[in-house]
């Protein structure tokens, strides 16, 4: 297990080096500088200081190592957009709303998702399976800025019950929450509906049911357990991609989230938080396949890790 | 043993050797024509109404945004100051917008944005995405780590920090929203070939065919991926509305298509803005197209994968 992990945040690590070049070279292809319409007025000397400052003067892969450099170090440089503000101050100042707000909306989505689609999986009741099974449909058929302006319009603008911007209250989160959380429930109710219908044709389950055992132990003991694995392998890109922020959310919200800035940052052609933020994306991204990984296994000890080509 | 005892007191009649009556001979005939595993397939997704009803709606809404801005005496850019923000009525039957543009060919028009978008994108990744899981999962070995370490590091990298690199280097059109997609979307296509070549390669049938002196594309093709074409399917169904999702959110944010050209995330943009104004009934019809379109292409892949894998219902 432990060789495992080395070995896989090795792979990580090497991962990680190998976008970020991909990154920097990428991002100087863009057309357009980062001081965009104001360089014009600039005078020359001006104009070179400014590059000196942030080493534009120097050849491309002479940048590129000095930058590696320093993010060893852990230094990201400063903003080019927002002059004499750290990268590293910025996404401190945004990552706690983002991160709150999509742990948020991770949790609402498991929760609902997994409760109904044991309900759909269950029910006795012909429509009740199908009632859940159309919004789990409609779920996935209807972008998240649609349900997000929907919301707004029926619950923020006609009813009025909840605040349309910003995050100070935990009134705040509903909306936004909702919006993001929508999809992954209709992906996850679909998913736990399927696999928990296969698992209860199992020979294990009808020898629980032919011994008697309630049906609630049944579902918790035996059957919710090995129904998990596709949820789980599900969530954990999920996780990843809903604490590194949803843009548009974020946007129709107003909420000042990581999201946003990234966004933002690309099209103003700001290089250091590009970078800082694309390095961030991806590491979420490594450490939660690997935990994904490692939760399998535990949960399904017939998965091997270590036989797996890491 | 007691039959064959008693043969000599068989009783043998003429009557008994009458030939049978023609209804009698036809009783085990197999009136349907044998079916091909595609053909059966398509016989399981028939009994699907829901399917049904999605792929009629998809074709229709394809004819349509074909036919429709061809036909129209309206241009999707054609300004008329004369008709600003129209209810619908009979010569604009979805209202006009703030610049007098007829919405319904607006919505055509995003239709055939979105809709070439989704499929075209759909048909570059299950390409690629076949191709390069077919062969890292035949081949195997080092140049499989080699590859799988590739699919890895791009899997890494956010999708939207590629797509709109991709846009911003190329420019805002079509063709630079597909690349984008196409980068991200083929690696899950590509895992799912190489997982299932990997088991397949190992089943008696590869291996005669290999014995038999059949080359590694023939093999590969010919044999091991049209066995796991089922699930192949299954997965292009899931990527047309991913990519159709992709599209609009970009062009909802403003960094997709850019006007006067529409797709359905641009027209639900500029829709937003007029939500509390005049005529909030504008946003409804990009709205209608997307989720009626994207309910169809869910309803179609439902089916679809129950018709290729029965057991799992």
């Amino acid at each position: 297990m432990l060789r495992y992990t080395l070995k896989r945040l090795a792979v990580g690590v090497l991962t990680l080096a190998a976008l970020a070049t991909i990154t920097f070279f990428l991002m100087k292809i863009i057309p357009g500088s980062p001081f965009g319409g104001e360089l014009a007025q600039l005078s020359p000397e001006v104009r070179e200081m400014l590059y000196a400052q942030y080493n534009l003067d120097k050849s491309i892969p002479e940048q590129f190592f000095i930058y590696i450099r320093n993010a060893i170090t852990g230094d990201f440089g400063e903003s080019m957009t927002r002059k004499g503000t750290a990268v590293a101050t910025i996404i401190s100042r945004c990552l706690p709303a983002t991160m709150k707000l999509g742990f948020a909306a991770f949790v609402t989505a498991i929760v609902v998702g997994v409760l109904l689609g044991v309900i759909a999986a269950f029910t006795k009741q012909r429509w009740v399976e199908n009632l859940v099974m159309f919004f789990a449909t409609i779920g996935v058929s209807v972008p998240s800025f649609l349900y997000a302006i929907m919301l707004m319009i029926v619950f923020g603008v006609v009813l009025g019950w909840l605040p349309i911007i910003g995050l100070k209250t935990p009134l705040h989160y509903i909306m936004p929450a909702f919006s993001l959380a929508l999809y992954p429930i209709s992906m996850i109710t679909r998913l736990v509906r399927s696999s928990m219908k296969e698992v209860m044709k199992q020979d294990y389950i009808v020898l629980a049911k032919s011994k008697g055992t309630p049906t609630g132990r049944i579902i918790l003991g035996h059957a919710l357990k090995n129904c998990l694995i596709p949820v789980v392998t599900y969530a954990g890109p999920l996780l990843a991609f809903l604490i590194t922020g949803s843009f548009v959310i974020e946007n129709l919200f107003s909420i000042p989230g990581i999201g946003s800035e990234f966004v933002n940052s690309v099209t103003n052609r700001d290089y250091t938080m590009i970078m800082a933020l694309t390095i961030l994306f991806g590491s979420f991204i490594i450490v939660v396949n690997i935990l994904t990984d490692m939760l399998v296994a535990f949960i399904d000890p017939r998965v091997k890790l270590d036989k797996k080509s890491a | 043993m007691e039959q064959i005892q008693n043969i000599e007191g068989l009783q043998l009649t003429p009557d008994l050797f009458e030939p049978l009556s023609e209804a009698e001979k036809n009783s085990e005939f197999i009136a349907a024509a044998p079916r091909t595993y595609l053909s059966d397939a398509w016989h399981r997704f028939k009994e699907n109404k829901l399917a049904l009803c999605g792929l009629v709606f998809l074709l229709i809404m394809v004819v349509m945004a074909i036919v429709v801005p061809m036909l129209s005496p309206y241009s999707y850019e054609q300004m008329d100051y004369g008709a600003i923000n129209l209810l619908p009525c009979t010569e604009h039957p979805m209202g006009t917008d703030k610049f007098g543009r007829d919405i319904f060919v607006r919505v055509m028009y995003g239709a055939r944005i979105s809709l070439l978008i989704g499929f075209s994108s759909a048909f570059i990744c299950l390409v690629i995405g076949v191709v390069y899981g077919g062969f890292s999962g035949y081949i195997g070995g080092k140049v499989d780590m080699v590859l799988m370490r590739i699919v890895d590091i791009l899997y890494a990298i956010p999708n939207l920090l590629i797509v709109i690199l991709i846009m911003l280097v190329f420019g805002s059109n079509v063709g630079s929203i597909m690349i984008g997609i196409c980068l991200t979307s083929w690696i899950g296509m590509a895992r799912l070939v190489r997982a299932q070549v990997m088991s397949l390669k190992e089943q008696e049938f590869a291996l005669a065919a290999y014995v038999l002196g059949a080359s590694t594309p023939r093999i590969l093709f010919k044999h091991l991926i049209i066995n796991c074409m089922g699930s192949i399917i299954v997965n292009v169904t899931l990527l047309v509305p991913s990519a159709i999702f992709t599209e609009a959110f970009l062009s909802f944010v403003g960094i997709g298509i850019s006007a006067p050209a529409a797709s359905w995330g641009t027209l639900a943009n500029e829709a937003r803005t007029l939500i509390e104004s005049s005529n909030p009934i504008q946003i409804i019809w990009p709205i209608l197209a997307i989720c009626l379109t994207m309910l169809s292409l869910n309803f179609i892949g439902d089916g679809v994968s129950d018709a290729f894998d029965p057991k799992k219902k």
